[in-house]
């Protein structure tokens, strides 16, 4: 029964119904990620304001794994500053390359807590990791 | 169902009795990706390397001989158990993407002074959209490297080879068609006889990837009649790392080498070579010795159990699991709906019944680790054929010899289950 608390209602919730998915004008970057053992991917664009992340804006096809991490990702850094942004991000990253056994600081990561479980199954925590990424990506372009 | 005594079957498999961690039983629905082995293979392993093992051809001892019979002995036994005339013909690869290169780079290739292995601009491949990509990548690298053209044969909506064209597609411009004998996703058995009349007419030699097909029927390639075929030990109770490649004496003697090395040879220079006839032409190195012997004993295994009787059990399983599959709603089986020429291969995709589409990855993955299930979720190494169906992947179950309606009717629960989740 594992796997079904990898399956966390928020994730599924996410997988569901997706935030801010679609892409939209106007970006400073954009990137598309892949990830070749399973064939998920992303398009994802920033617009980045004075130093604060205008919109997240992207497009993907996956598993519910890589689909809900990108729109929780949207809701976490949309509206949010870079800096604190790419904080969330290595937070999130930290806990996924964990194993399992890292204790996520909830006060940072947010509705992302819930991906905690799929740190335990190696082969997910590309999916993950996939959008993340890619905004990452997307940030270092943009400036 | 009878025909076939599944639960003493099942016995001779260690792994299907083993329990998976948190109790879950195994329920094996991955065999078209590769098959478990029987106790007899592991053992007849075992013992070669605990008692008999040392190289074969080249070293003149009471070892030797004996690991050079067995080796060769294997070969026999697999020479018997395709019908091959001679066995000569039956070159042992380390695979059957081996065993394809090994055909596609005699295609072309400037060692190859026989006019029916001549490919350059103006010539055509002739391939098919459902093909592994074991049968698709090295015709792509022969066309590349020769300057011949591509082409495939497309595939109808309910999963069978689109031979409309077949006129067109074949013509005198064709050197080779390669297709599967069995496809790895839609499960179809394809229909042989019309594309090797039409490259017999043409005079393009003719390439079966028979790797879904060997492990579940008889075949026999006189009968067949074709040039080649490629197929791999480890989808047929046998280990990995040892494949098959028949081709016909007459073709084998006019290829040149594929790979250079230890044995292959006759007379080496320092400025050229001579070379062995095949099958030693084409084995270059010490081959995967115990492994060939394992496939020997796997050839061994299945012929007692009886191929006649193994397709009829699949064929039983498969009605079973495409009837019980069919009941679930947002069920779409990729491939024909009906048993008439189809194998035990089942792959579909999985909405919600509120419509939602399920990504293969999450049903492969809370059949795993709910229920024990395995199947394989992605694209099949035929990422074309998935292109062809506008999806990006399938779940996939393939049944085999040991696999029991029980264990159709789990996976079916454990699909109902996933929909609940995802619902």
């Amino acid at each position: 029964m594992i796997a079904e608390s990898m399956y966390q209602e928020l994730i599924l919730e996410h997988y569901k119904h997706p935030q801010g998915r679609g892409l939209r004008e106007p970006y400073d970057a954009e990137v598309h990620h892949v990830n070749p053992t399973c064939g998920d991917e992303i398009t994802l664009r920033v617009k980045v304001e004075s130093g604060k992340v205008a919109d997240v804006s992207y497009e993907g096809q996956g598993c519910s794994i890589s689909q809900a991490a990108a729109s929780v990702l949207h809701e976490l850094a949309a509206g949010s500053t870079v800096v604190d942004s790419l904080a969330v991000v290595d937070e999130f990253t930290r806990l996924m390359q964990g194993r399992g056994t890292v204790q996520a600081d909830e006060e940072v990561l947010g509705d992302a807590v819930a991906f905690a479980g799929v740190a335990k199954f190696p082969a997910r925590v590309k999916c993950a990791l996939l959008a993340w990424m890619a905004y990452k990506d997307a940030v270092v372009r943009s400036s | 169902m009878d025909g076939l005594d599944v639960e003493r079957i099942r016995k001779d498999f260690p792994v299907l009795s083993r329990e998976l961690p948190g109790g879950r039983p195994l329920i094996y629905l991955d065999s078209g990706n590769s098959s478990q082995k029987p106790v007899q293979v592991i053992e007849a392993m075992r013992d070669h390397l605990s008692m008999h093992y040392s190289n074969v051809g080249r070293a003149h001892h009471a070892l030797g001989a004996e690991s050079t019979e067995a080796y060769e002995n294997a070969r026999d036994k697999i020479a018997a158990f395709i019908g091959a005339p001679s066995r000569d013909e039956v070159i042992f690869t380390k695979n059957a993407s081996e065993a394809i290169n090994l055909v596609a780079y005699a295609f072309g290739n400037p060692l190859n002074t026989d006019e029916r292995f001549r490919l350059g601009p103006g010539d055509e491949i002739v391939i098919t959209e459902m093909e592994h990509h074991s049968n698709i990548v090295p015709w792509q690298f022969a066309a590349q490297r020769s300057g011949a053209t591509l082409r495939w044969f497309g595939v109808t909506d309910e999963g069978r080879l689109d031979l409309s064209n077949l006129d067109e597609l074949v013509n005198e411009r064709t050197k080779v068609v390669a297709f599967a004998h069995q496809s790895n996703v839609l499960g179809t058995v394809n229909s042989i006889s019309p594309i090797l009349a039409r490259a017999r007419q043409v005079g393009a030699l003719v390439l079966l990837d028979s790797s879904q097909a060997v492990p579940h029927k008889p075949v026999d390639v006189a009968e067949l009649g074709v040039d080649f075929i490629a197929f791999t030990g480890h989808k047929m109770v046998g280990p990995s790392g040892i494949g098959v490649l028949w081709g016909k004496a007459e073709l084998l003697d006019a290829m040149p080498p594929f790979l250079g090395g230890g044995e292959m040879i006759e007379a080496v220079w320092m400025d050229r070579s001579t070379f062995a006839p095949a099958p030693h032409k084409f084995e270059a190195g010490t081959p995967p010795i115990v492994e060939a012997i394992g496939l020997g004993v796997a050839v061994d295994y299945l012929t007692d159990v009886g191929m006649p009787a193994i397709k009829e059990w699949e064929h039983q399983l498969t009605g079973y699991a495409l009837q019980a599959l069919s009941e679930i709603s947002g069920l779409r089986v990729i491939g024909p709906r009906s048993v008439v020429s189809r194998g035990g291969t089942v792959s579909f995709t999985l909405k919600t019944p509120g419509g939602f589409d399920i990504h293969p990855h999450d049903v492969g993955q809370i059949l795993d680790d709910v229920f024990g299930i395995a199947v394989r979720v992605g694209h099949h190494c035929a990422r074309p054929l998935h292109l062809r169906f506008g999806i990006p992947a399938t779940t996939r179950a393939s049944l085999y010899l040991y696999n029991t309606t029980d264990e159709i009717d789990a996976l079916v629960r454990g699909l109902h289950h996933v929909q609940k989740v995802f619902g």
